[in-house]
């Protein structure tokens, strides 16, 4: 139960000020709303009862917006003016559409991303998807009786960056408040609670109506980390259906049919695939425009024999990603069916079968990632607050910080998850060091001067230590609305220093990508670059080593090899001088080599001053 | 059955209330509000009132009015913390069901 704080008298809140927050699964086929009512999460029905909304939206003559099964309904009189599966053209270019010239629509090449010329004018794929955003939204409001705080939209665990920002606007435009995108396949596993459950790999198959996704997710410390994703973008329950119909064509012995024909067996395929999922046989009865009759009767092992292939089809991505996450299939703790077409008893076998374990199914497999949404967007809207965050951003560029010599050592890599927490242990450069310069970067350059500065600040207070002893823990922290906290501790003394930033602040989306390209485009630069600062410093440190030595125990060395190790050292520098990677650490290694006997005689006489005075019964 | 504390809770009220600079002690009933019934309340206590019930336990003493005692007579408060989050739990054995949420429950 709620964990309860003392409140001033008569101060108490009233339990269940909730704050209207929804989850929505924006679908390629079907999109729905769902929202956490008395503690659970339920899919929202529109007026007629229905959950799913269709992902099409019919752009009318009059001006007006039809989205859902009316605009499904005029798929096939008003295909240029009706906009099916817009989500797969989300901040897509048109050379990123092979098909696009297969499809009834007539793109326009926008900025950054197509646009569609309908009668309403040009839309780009955001308005459409914003006017199935707010079709939802008008049904969340009018159900939960109130505006909405704000939403959790779910995408595809692979959407890039430019297709998460487009969904983005989409909600933007359709009024909602974005409080996270939410992957798809995490919004599947919370629903599951596996969030509540024990670390370990799930995997996630989603089997829809026109794709095909399987995610590899990692769960530690309540966070989910995609590990890797795999799919068939032109598989799924529509498959199943057209296999039914191709076996209908062949055992009625059918050809040459019209489109509306076409389109009534189809629907019939799709009946009976779905009564197939309770009944061992489904019969089939339908009236031809012709006025020809059709009675048909397919029973479960013949569906399961002509549609095994496509099974079989989903099989080979998941093997895939299981490979990319270099995972065996003993791994997996457990596995998340999503996807009306999940519901097949044969797919759920074979899914059971491939992983050796039940799936977890008692959940609607259509409504299991709004669900999730709604789920997280409880959390998020502040209605329970005794929940631990999640996962569900990620951040665009690494940051790190500046070492010696100008390098970033980068701590928290891009595309990580938030919030995050990492931690890495650094030390002092010089002997008796007491202070250190952190310098917070971000970029994914190796040169601190081609990244972009975010923060400094120092921690001072270091006892003073031989170089390299102290033990200085830099940490960097991401809450989950992206605001980065680092933090530096000397191990020793506990000394501590820390900053708070916001890493994304004055970047906009093309700086961001600016910086990425940037940093392909000088691999090798970068690379180059590092090898001589690192070089450099090693060089440097082990010059002032040897000093330091000589100034010592000079006294243990003769007149000619005191005379090489002096040349060494002045053959490094001036290596140092010259910026030659190469040559620099030639001369370090070999200023390594002459000071060897020297290292081992000052090692000798430590050993015996240590033991000077000592017997040996005491050691 | 009198109402008590753990001695967690207890560290803690006195804690809170040195901090807080007055108070008297603590106050424990419940509201009909929630989906679920009743939601409990928890309060300092500056000035008791004239019906209330008070009972002592570790030191700390914890108020109550006679209708709400009907609610939560017995129970034990306890200060509990999980994963980041700490706060009061009331051990109450008169509650039948709690709402999904926990914020409310019924007797």
């Amino acid at each position: 139960m709620a964990l309860l704080q003392i409140a001033e008298p008569g101060l108490s809140t009233a339990p269940h000020q909730h704050r209207l927050a929804v989850g929505i699964d924006l679908g390629t086929t079907h999109s729905l709303v769902a929202s956490v009512r008395s503690g659970i999460a339920s899919a929202l029905p529109d007026a007629r009862g229905r959950v799913l909304l269709p992902s099409v939206v019919h752009y009318r003559e009059d001006q007006g917006v039809d989205v859902g099964y009316d605009a499904r309904a005029c798929q096939t009189q008003d295909p240029h003016n009706t906009i099916v599966s817009v989500k797969r053209f989300m901040g897509r270019g048109l050379a990123d559409l092979p098909d696009a010239s297969s499809l009834p629509y007539q793109f326009v090449d926008g900025p950054g991303m197509v646009e569609l010329q309908t009668r309403a004018g040009r839309k780009s794929p955001v308005q459409i998807s914003a006017d199935i955003l707010k079709a939802l939204k008008i049904r969340a409001e009018a159900t939960l009786g109130g505006e909405l705080t704000g939403a959790v939209i779910t995408v595809p665990a692979y959407f890039d960056d430019a297709q998460r920002q487009a969904t983005k606007d989409a909600a933007k435009l359709a009024g909602l408040n974005v409080l996270r995108l939410l992957n798809e396949p995490t919004a599947a596993a919370i629903a599951y609670g596996l969030d509540n459950a024990s670390e370990g790999v799930y995997a996630v198959y989603d089997l829809g109506g026109g794709t095909f996704d399987i995610s590899i997710l990692k769960l530690s410390r309540g966070v989910f980390e995609v590990l890797a994703t795999s799919g068939d973008s032109a598989l799924g329950g529509d498959d199943f259906d057209q296999r039914i119909f191709c076996w209908m064509l062949q055992t009625a012995n059918l050809s040459q049919l019209s489109d509306s024909d076409t389109r009534l067996l189809l629907t019939h395929a799709r009946t009976a695939k779905e009564s197939l999922t309770e009944h061992e046989e489904a019969l089939i009865q339908a009236v031809l425009s012709d006025g020809r009759w059709i009675e048909l009767t397919l029973t479960q092992d013949l569906f399961n024999d002509m549609t095994k292939t496509l099974v079989e089809k989903t099989l080979l991505p998941v093997r895939r990603a299981l490979r990319d996450a270099r995972l065996q299939v003993g791994d997996i703790k457990g596995v998340v069916l999503v996807g009306g077409a999940t519901r097949m008893p044969h797919i759920r076998k074979a899914v059971a079968e491939f992983f050796g374990q039940t799936p977890l199914t008692n959940l609607d497999p259509d409504q299991v990632v709004a669900l999730g949404a709604a789920m997280q967007a409880n959390v998020l809207a502040g209605n329970k607050v005794d929940d631990d965050w999640l996962l569900l951003d990620v951040i665009p560029l690494s940051l790190g910080l500046e070492t010696m010599g100008g390098l970033v050592e980068k701590v928290i890599p891009r595309n990580s998850t938030i919030p995050t927490a990492r931690a890495q242990e650094f030390t002092t450069f010089k002997d008796g060091q007491t202070a250190m310069a952190i310098h917070v970067v971000q970029g994914e350059r190796e040169l601190v001067s081609d990244c972009r500065s975010l923060a400094r600040f120092e921690l001072r207070g270091i006892p003073p230590m031989v170089a390299g002893a102290a033990r200085i823990r830099v940490s960097f922290q991401i809450d989950a609305d992206g605001l980065l906290s680092v933090s530096a501790r000397e191990l020793s003394s506990g000394v501590e220093a820390s900053i708070s930033v916001k890493p994304s602040y004055g970047l906009t989306d093309e700086q961001i990508a600016h910086m990425l390209t940037d940093s392909l485009s000088h691999v090798k630069d970068d690379i180059a670059a590092r090898k001589l600062r690192e070089a450099i410093i090693d060089a440097e440190s082990l010059i002032a080593t040897t000093e330091n030595a000589l100034q010592a125990d000079g006294d243990l060395l003769a007149g000619e090899e005191r005379s090489r190790i002096d040349n060494a050292i002045a053959a490094l520098r001036s290596a140092i001088t010259a910026q030659a990677t190469v040559a620099i650490n030639q001369a370090t290694s070999r200023l390594n080599t002459v000071t060897g006997d020297f290292a081992a005689a000052r090692m000798d006489r430590n050993i015996r001053r240590a033991l000077a005075g000592q017997k040996i019964t005491d050691l | 059955m009198p109402i008590t504390l753990t001695e967690s809770a207890a560290l803690h009220v006195q804690n809170t209330l040195q901090r807080r600079g007055k108070g008297l002690g603590l106050r424990l009933g419940v509201r009909t509000s929630g989906c679920s019934g009743m939601a409990y309340k928890l309060e300092f206590v500056d000035q008791p009132a004239e019906d209330d019930i008070s009972f002592e336990c570790h030191g700390v003493t914890l108020f109550t009015d006679a209708k709400s005692l009907v609610y939560i007579d017995g129970t034990e408060l306890d200060f509990v913390r999980e994963g980041l989050n700490e706060g009061f739990k009331f051990n109450n054995p008169n509650v039948k069901n709690e709402c999904g949420c926990g914020e409310s429950f019924n007797v």
